[in-house]
């Protein structure tokens, strides 16, 4: 069975960006840059299948320039066996990427395909179902746990107020909660040795004919920030407080 | 000018947040539809008919829609998308689950998390955890989006009445099928609807403690439980009640943030909140930058303390 992993980089998860003096985008120079999280967890998941013996070749992918190398060789170093930078100069939206990564898995044709469930920077959430839909293959979003039986997949998903359960053939589209699994920390010599790897490279164009969207970002803006608050020095001034300046009675 | 409000709903009432949706909905000033799809949709959809801003309820029933798969969600809003303009829907793990879907199939966008709703189809929507707001302009022929619906005043509930319309549902996709759910059952409000939330951090120290402080506290007030991924990764919270980026987002009346440092992905889940209070024996906590209320205390001291003040 062959996994593909699809990788994001993004800003470090404790990095508070900022907008840009004229607005016109995120101001992430000099930031902490790293894989995305969810699709840390994703990776992990296709390691621990491989080494259950269910999976054979786990391959990474991320889209981007040549920074993208690095979010690639932690995958190698993680242990993944093969990484693909997807070449693109424009920044893609989520429909972009899911037809590039479209284009890949026609040509690679994994059994599995893996995601983070969203991306830090974008919060969008939507890059695998929208491959799911453009591939009709099944999906499984948020996912938290996965089994593989009689080569059916069985999947645990978190939704509102619990978790349920679905089965579907392979190929199919997951998506990786957090609760998925804890990754697993990558060892100095691993990441010396992902350094000789190579990364094969494709260009997005030779994937998807047309990855432009309709949307178009028109600033980037500071969120209104809460009025200042008071420290109380007592339960029964914060009491009072709440009844009094907010009528709220407890 | 055509609108599609998709419903969530448990097949007897409608989610509160369809009300919220279809406040947003007349930004446009069009004629607004309701989907409910389900297994049995006749008394949630009589119900729905009578909101007096929508037009028609479009209803569509299968047995294969009890469990509302992505696979077939998505086949029944495409089918109908060639006659809406905009569609939308709250901004919850039900759509989340499927719209993406619908916009790859319609190549369009999907614009999820839509805080604001300005002329010309301009969009503002949280990114980077909410730590900043992009404001984005779609050319789409369908606009296709997700609402932040605590932003948004509920519609009226009544004074309508709308067309029932009954379409055909469209085979079962039979891509994924649903074998069992867990949903944990509790008496307490649900965290996205209750007008005061509690919420614990990792400072409980213990599944024992968030119980055995929170609980009295939570219940004397009709509260929900709330927790932060940190307290929830620690094992002391169950995953569904983790307020935030990765959990739920709520904005109720108040919001109490007990031994929560204020993380930003905690912040995003409850920067909506009318009144915020925050506990915390950490006088340098984050959490304290969004509190309207702060107060420097031991929690194991103080939680108990309100709840002995409130019942006297």
């Amino acid at each position: 069975m062959k996994i593909l992993v699809a990788i994001k980089r993004v800003q470090d998860y404790n990095v508070k960006v900022r907008p840009k003096s004229d607005g016109s985008d995120v101001d992430i120079d000099g930031i902490k840059m790293g894989i995305n999280p969810f699709d840390e967890n994703a990776l992990e998941e296709a390691l621990r299948l491989r080494e259950q013996e269910l999976a054979t070749e786990i391959t990474v992918v991320s889209i981007g320039d040549s920074k993208n190398e690095d979010v690639l060789r932690h995958g190698l170093a993680m242990g993944a066996n093969r990484a693909i930078l997807i070449e693109s100069e424009e920044s893609l939206q989520p429909l972009g990427v899911a037809k590039v990564l479209k284009g890949l898995v026609e040509k690679e044709k994994p059994d599995l395909i893996l995601l983070g469930k969203l991306a830090l920077d974008s919060d969008a959430g939507q890059t695998g179902q929208m491959l799911a839909g453009l591939l009709n293959y099944p999906q499984g979003t948020f996912v938290s746990k996965i089994e593989i039986d009689n080569n059916k997949l069985i999947v645990t998903r978190e939704i509102d107020g619990g978790t349920n359960i679905l089965e579907m053939d392979m190929p199919a589209v997951l998506t990786a909660d957090l609760r998925l699994n804890e990754p697993r920390f990558v060892k100095l010599p691993n990441l010396m040795m992902a350094r000789k790897k190579t990364i094969e490279k494709i260009k997005a164009s030779a994937l998807a004919s047309d990855t432009s969207t309709k949307l178009e970002l028109l600033e980037v803006l500071v969120p209104p920030s809460r009025k200042a608050g008071i420290k109380v020095s007592s339960v029964k001034e914060l009491l009072e407080k709440l009844k009094d300046n907010e009528g709220i009675q407890l | 000018m055509k609108i599609l409000v998709i419903a969530e709903h448990n097949e007897s009432e409608l989610n509160e947040s369809v009300f919220k949706v279809i406040s947003a909905a007349k930004s446009w000033n069009g004629e607004v539809d309701l989907l409910v799809m389900g297994k049995n949709t006749v008394h949630v959809a009589q119900k729905a008919s009578k909101i007096k801003d929508i037009k028609s309820v479009i209803r569509l029933d299968g047995i294969h829609l009890e469990h509302l798969l992505a696979e077939d969600a998505a086949k029944i809003v495409e089918m109908l998308s060639n006659n809406y303009q905009v569609i939308l829907a709250a901004h919850s793990w039900f759509s989340r689950n499927f719209l993406p879907r619908v916009a790859a199939v319609l190549n369009v966008s999907l614009i999820t998390d839509v805080l604001k709703i300005e002329n010309n189809n301009v969009y503002t929507r949280p990114i980077y955890a909410g730590n900043v707001h992009a404001k984005i302009q779609s050319k789409d022929p369908i606009q296709l989006l997700t609402i932040h619906t605590s932003l948004f005043e509920a519609c009226a509930r009544d004074g309508g009445n709308a067309e029932i319309i009954k379409k055909d549902t469209p085979p079962a996709m039979n891509l994924t099928s649903w074998k069992s759910e867990k949903i944990n059952k509790s008496d307490r409000p649900a965290l996205i609807d209750a007008k005061i939330v509690i919420s614990g951090g990792r400072s409980l120290g213990s599944e024992e403690n968030f119980d055995k402080v929170l609980s009295p506290l939570v219940d004397e007030l009709g509260a929900a439980l709330g927790a932060t991924r940190a307290a929830v990764d620690a094992g002391y919270a169950p995953n569904e009640i983790q307020v935030g980026q990765t959990g739920v987002v709520v904005s109720p009346e108040l919001y109490m943030a007990v031994g929560v440092s204020g993380a930003n992905q905690h912040i995003y889940g409850m920067k909506d909140s009318r009144v915020v209070v925050a506990i915390n024996n950490d006088p340098d906590a984050t959490i304290f930058q969004f509190a309207d209320y702060g107060l420097v205390a031991d929690l194991f001291d103080a939680i108990p303390e309100i709840n002995k003040l409130i019942k006297e």
